[in-house]
């Protein structure tokens, strides 16, 4: 069976890149091809990457509070791009006011502080089966 | 030698010990018991000393918190100039004793809100200054000459810092007589927070300007404050923090002395920022061995004379990373217990963190409860009415002893890679710090470490809490104000400044006056950083996963 290719990205200004790094390595000590994009990318470069990749799934680290900015235009990027078929998940501190407004856009997973990696590997491959196995 | 194993009395029934093996938070092994064998090879005049005695290892001051306590300086910064400056009257009001400015993302980052990065960010992780006259309203009705400030800035550190000296110029306080610190440390941001902007080597240049600038005119201005806090939040273990602040401690006297300072004329104006987590001892040992190390590094290692150059004063914050989202209320014991020991650990100045943190920027009320956290251990507890009352506890000497001893032996490591910058550059702290943050999240994964209404007492379903919600408001009205503040400036002015200013980063003038002239005109952060940017160009890091 192909390898799960998740693209890791830390939009906007912020650099704290704990969750980013150790949840990108939980990613790939389950077997997914991960590709971590560094720090202050811009929607623009992010949905390049997912791209240029063939990403099954884009996860992004947002912990500065930008994530009402950042989330739909990746999403409308996403979609001007005809890849509406690749998994969107988001960690960091998002408050719960907020998750039903990501939901909406077509957020499917929002992990806050204290989500088990074994959790987030366990969604990321439940929903990005269809596509990697297509 | 003492063992774990052995340590029962004889004839006595071994009780079988409730797991294999005990370590700290950072994973270090511990003993059941610690005995006078474990600290035979210290000696109390030459290890510990009395406080106020070298190597300092009970502390800097003689009569200890007898005779001052700790300054509370909670930090606080949300939203516009305006907003914040009304948190910081309540928090003075409150009994707080300085103030701690937490500037936003596009601010630390030396970009204005009108560029393309800062969509989203204005306001949001602290408050928003981009010229002048924000810092003329957040100081508005705050006398600069009775307090003292801290401001958490580091890439930009110069240009801020040339802000407040202005406004205390304006109030007509002398610059002789203000006292407060910047963060001003670059090296952690390559290593663990990543707000830079330009190469390290340009960075450094920043940073020794100013140490060359206050020696002369700022003299009572803490010119760094050398921090581990972010090393630490980033997964560094208590070793880990220790080593790699003080050796960046020791990459920036370094500078200094290259650039042709005498060592003690601004060495005693360094300070230091730990982080204080949740391993109750291990802490207190690792600010008691940092006060030795620098003690040692001082005099030895560059031959300061005064023993001002010698003494390690910093300060602590709790640690944010150990709060947790579920269950908040229990993060005030968690913030409760690291503040005790950055106490019992001889701190000069302290921030606890508010409960809600894991979820927001605080709340006025969380940020109340947090304040008072400290004036209890202060004033209720006890604990401030004797000096270093864990000094002589065979179990915080050894542990101190240890901490050091791992300290030097990274300061070995690092020495024999040219440097600190040039183990940044090799991505070797990174990387370290990277291993130990991912061995501390699969401890959790496994349930040997255990986080309390995380991975063991969970709760079915945890009671909202009221948080404080930064809505876009802020970034409105700093972009109009932007926006004013072009049409109505003297624009040739500011041109010609920042003009000086490239200038004189190409040669080898001291920056912080010509910041000072561009701030004068009104140059925005943005402007200053890009002047900047233009001559020495930023800074991009290979990501290390």
């Amino acid at each position: 069976m192909p390898k799960i290719r998740v693209v890791i990205a830390k939009p906007g200004l912020d650099g704290h890149d704990r969750g980013a790094k150790v949840i990108a390595r939980a990613l790939r000590d389950a077997g997914m091809e991960v590709i971590y994009t560094g720090l202050r990318q811009t929607p623009e470069q992010i949905v390049a990457a997912a791209l240029q990749e063939d990403a099954d799934a884009i996860g992004l680290s947002i912990l500065s509070g930008a994530h009402m900015h950042i989330c739909p235009r990746v999403m409308e990027l996403l979609r001007e791009n005809g890849m509406q078929d690749v998994l969107v998940v988001v960690g960091g501190i998002i408050p719960d006011m907020d998750i039903p407004k990501l939901n909406e856009i077509g957020i499917k997973g929002i992990f806050l502080p204290g989500t088990p990696m074994q959790e987030i590997v366990d969604f990321i491959t439940r929903n990005t089966r269809s596509r990697v196995e297509a | 030698m003492v063992t774990n194993m052995k340590t029962a009395a004889p004839g006595a029934t071994a009780s079988k010990e409730r797991r294999g093996s005990f370590t700290t938070i950072s994973g270090r092994p511990i003993n059941q018991l610690y005995t006078p064998q474990d600290v035979a090879a210290l000696d109390y005049e030459r290890d510990l000393a009395d406080p106020g005695t070298f190597p300092y290892t009970r502390g800097i001051h003689s009569a200890g918190y007898r005779g001052k306590l700790w300054t509370m300086r909670q930090f606080a910064g949300f939203g516009t100039p305006e907003e914040t400056n009304r948190r910081y009257k309540q928090l003075l009001k409150a009994g707080g004793t300085g103030l701690s400015v937490a500037f936003d993302l596009p601010t630390l980052m030396g970009r204005d809100p009108d560029h393309e990065l800062s969509l989203g960010e204005v306001g949001k992780c602290g408050v928003n200054v981009t010229s002048l006259a924000d810092m003329e309203t957040l100081f508005d009705g705050i006398d600069l000459g009775a307090i003292t400030t801290s401001m958490t800035i580091n890439s930009p550190a110069s240009m801020l810092f040339a802000m407040y000296l202005v406004v205390a110029e304006q109030q007509g306080v002398a610059w002789d007589c203000l006292s407060g610190t910047i963060q001003n440390d670059i090296l952690k941001e390559f290593i663990a927070q990543k707000e830079y902007i330009y190469p390290p080597r340009p960075s450094m240049r920043l940073i020794t300007d100013v140490f060359a600038f206050c020696a002369e005119r700022v003299p009572r201005w803490n010119t760094i404050s050398v921090s581990g806090y972010h090393i630490r939040e980033a997964g560094a273990t208590a070793a880990q923090e220790l080593a790699f602040t003080l050796r960046d401690g020791i990459e920036y006297v370094q500078y200094g002395v290259d650039a042709g300072l005498d060592v003690d004329a601004f060495a005693p104006r360094l300070s230091f920022f730990f982080n204080s987590h949740s391993d109750f001892f291990e802490e207190i040992a690792k600010y008691r061995a940092a006060r030795r190390i620098w003690a040692h590094v001082m005099r030895d290692r560059f031959k300061a004379k005064s023993p001002r150059s010698w003494q390690l004063r910093f300060h602590t914050q709790t640690a944010g990373v150990s709060l947790t989202a579920q269950q908040p209320y229990n993060n005030v014991v968690r913030t409760a217990l690291q503040a005790l020991a950055a106490v019992l650990g001889g701190t000069q100045s302290l921030h606890t963190n508010s409960l809600d943190e894991a979820l927001a920027l605080p709340t006025e009320e969380a940020a109340t409860l947090a304040l008072r956290t400290q004036q209890i251990i202060a004033h209720e507890t006890g604990v401030a009415n004797i000096v270093d009352p864990l000094g002589g506890s065979y179990f915080v000497e050894k542990l101190t002893s240890d901490l050091e001893e791992e300290a030097l032996a990274y300061f070995d490591t690092i020495d024999r890679m040219g440097g600190m910058v040039a183990a940044i550059e090799k991505g070797y702290p990174q990387r370290e710090i990277a291993e130990s943050a991912y061995k501390f999240q699969q401890r959790v994964e496994e349930r040997d470490k255990i986080i309390v209404g995380v991975n063991e007492f969970v709760s079915e379903q945890d009671e909202p809490i009221g948080i404080l919600y930064i809505d876009e408001s802020a970034a409105e009205r700093q972009l109009s104000k932007l926006k004013e503040l072009r049409r109505t400036r003297d624009n040739v002015g500011v041109r010609g400044a920042l003009d000086a200013l490239k200038d004189g980063a190409r040669g080898s003038a001291n920056t912080m006056p010509l910041l000072i002239d561009a701030v004068r005109a009104y140059a925005t952060v943005g402007e200053m950083c890009d002047a900047l940017r233009e001559v020495w160009g930023e800074y991009e890091e290979t990501p290390i996963i």
